[in-house]
């Protein structure tokens, strides 16, 4: 790519935790040398909204979801705590997902394994893929692994979806026949029209957009660029978009876990 | 039944709005990248041609910087610039470039703005829904004559 026009700030959230937010590429990016956390190409104002928890607006998500961990629902009268104590009994979980599920043979997301409990451990609905309660509840797992390296597997039973994932990222849609790639790897670092275009990576999920004021989901981000190609999106919650998630998230492998980042 | 045919394709011109010596967009020859002749049949005019360049249909400066331009904030990089493009491209080759780029430029990321086929998953504009059978280009045959008028006026 031509010039990555990444700032060099430090991020450190709370003065405690050191966030990796450049780092090496991993191994199986071909075109890339160096990647960057997208919260390199933001302005020096959106950034500090990430730099300490009281003033990152999408920490009210976190804390909404914690009352949520600790509330009873469904029929068999339990909570997330029940099970899983503290929340930050999910340290590291956030790293390596989206990961293979053995006992449900595909590759899943948090949010599919946070429904799988509702409906089949805890007898309760599940939430709406991108609603704000299950995307605040993403945020809260992201939360307690901030700083450590995301990690996802890419090789033995999750290499068919990597591979699927990968195919989508580099295939151009739409009447402007633009792929991921097209805007995330050939143009990062340049200007279109009025957006600064990062690698789009997902190591700040879910971010908070000061654009539509909440927190988004991986899975709403892809949405709206596939959209903007004028192409026929994927929905949320599908197998393209699991495959995709998965590919992305590879392509952060070594990024900090960041998330609930803030964007604009 | 001649007779008939015809008047039904008058009609249909005429309900479109596209004149009848247009070039339709799977009608137009690219010799070497560049189109020799009129889309519309008629000239351009650079003044509608520069109005295209922002927002809207055209959008050419979410990816180009234009200096003359310059009351118009945010341009983008993706491109080159296209000061003096008036010079380094005949008319022919810029109407190629505007109508379809990906002939003159292989695998280029600038969008086809004259052309309605061959695309995958195609949406219906920015909705994110499926698009039934091919679409309008993006620009009219009109329109990328005026684009190429007004690129023409671009020299140094
Ligand atoms: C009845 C017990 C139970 C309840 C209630 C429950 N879980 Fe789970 N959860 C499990 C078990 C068992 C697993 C699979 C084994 C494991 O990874 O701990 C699991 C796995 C998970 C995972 C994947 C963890 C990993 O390491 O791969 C997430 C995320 C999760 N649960 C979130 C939640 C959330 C959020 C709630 C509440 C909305 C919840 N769970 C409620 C028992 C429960
Ligand atoms: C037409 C250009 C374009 C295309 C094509 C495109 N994006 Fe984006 N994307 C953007 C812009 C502009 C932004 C906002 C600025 C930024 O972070 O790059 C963005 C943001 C993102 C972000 C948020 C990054 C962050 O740090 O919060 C992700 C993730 C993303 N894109 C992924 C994708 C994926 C996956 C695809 C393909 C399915 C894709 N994009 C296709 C233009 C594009
Ligand atoms: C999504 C990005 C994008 C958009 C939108 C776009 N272009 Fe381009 N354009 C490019 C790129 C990239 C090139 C360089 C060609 C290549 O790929 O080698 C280019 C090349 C050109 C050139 C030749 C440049 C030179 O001077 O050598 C012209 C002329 C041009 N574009 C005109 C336009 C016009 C007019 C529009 C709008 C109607 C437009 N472009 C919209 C990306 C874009």
């Amino acid at each position: 790519s031509a010039f990555a026009d990444a700032d060099t700030d430090k991020l450190v959230i709370n003065g405690e935790i050191d966030i990796i937010t450049t780092t090496v590429a991993p191994a199986h990016l071909e075109n890339v040398d160096t990647i960057y956390s997208g919260w390199h190409f933001r302005s020096d104002e959106t950034q500090a909204f990430q730099m300490d928890d009281f003033d990152n607006p999408g920490m009210i998500g976190v804390e909404k979801a914690s009352e949520n961990w600790d509330t009873v629902d469904g029929s068999e009268g339990k909570s997330c705590a029940s099970c899983h104590g503290e929340a930050e009994s999910m340290a590291g979980v956030r790293a390596v997902y989206p990961k293979y599920n053995e006992e449900k043979g595909k590759v899943t997301t948090l949010a599919m394994e946070v429904n799988n409990c509702r409906t089949e451990r805890m007898g309760a609905e599940k939430w709406k893929y991108t609603g704000g309660t299950m995307t605040d509840m993403v945020a809260l797992i992201s939360s307690v692994s901030r700083g450590m390296p995301v990690n996802v597997a890419i090789d033995g039973p999750a290499q068919s979806t990597w591979e699927q994932g990968k195919e989508l990222y580099y295939a151009r849609t739409g009447q402007l026949e633009l792929s991921c790639a097209n805007c995330h790897e050939d143009s990062y670092g340049m200007m279109i029209r009025a957006d600064h275009l990062s690698q789009g990576q997902i190591n700040g999920f879910p971010t908070y957009r000061l654009k539509n004021t909440k927190l988004n989901s991986a899975h709403a981000r892809f949405k709206g660029c596939v959209r903007d190609t004028r192409a026929e999106t994927y929905n949320p919650g599908s197998d393209e978009f699991i495959a995709l998630e998965l590919y992305v998230a590879s392509r952060g492998n070594g990024l900090s876990v960041e998330g609930p980042s803030v964007r604009n | 039944m001649k007779i008939l045919a015809i008047s039904a394709a008058l009609t249909a011109v005429l309900a479109t709005g596209v004149a009848a010596d247009t070039v339709v967009p799977s009608d137009v020859v690219y010799e070497d990248g560049a189109v020799a002749m009129s889309l519309s049949g008629k000239a351009g005019d650079a003044a509608a041609g520069e109005k295209i360049m922002n927002k809207g249909a055209g959008n050419c400066i979410a990816c180009h910087q234009i200096t003359s331009l310059d009351y118009l904030a945010f341009q983008g990089e993706i491109g080159p610039a296209l000061d003096g493009a008036g010079d380094r491209w005949s008319e022919a080759e810029l109407r190629g470039i505007v109508a379809n780029a990906k002939v003159m430029f292989e695998g280029t990321m600038m969008p086809s703005f004259y052309r309605t086929e061959g695309f995958y998953r195609l949406g219906d504009a920015y909705t994110g829904k499926a698009h039934p059978g091919n679409p309008e280009p993006l620009l009219t045959a009109q329109q990328v004559e005026d684009v190429v008028a007004y690129l023409t006026t671009l020299t140094e």
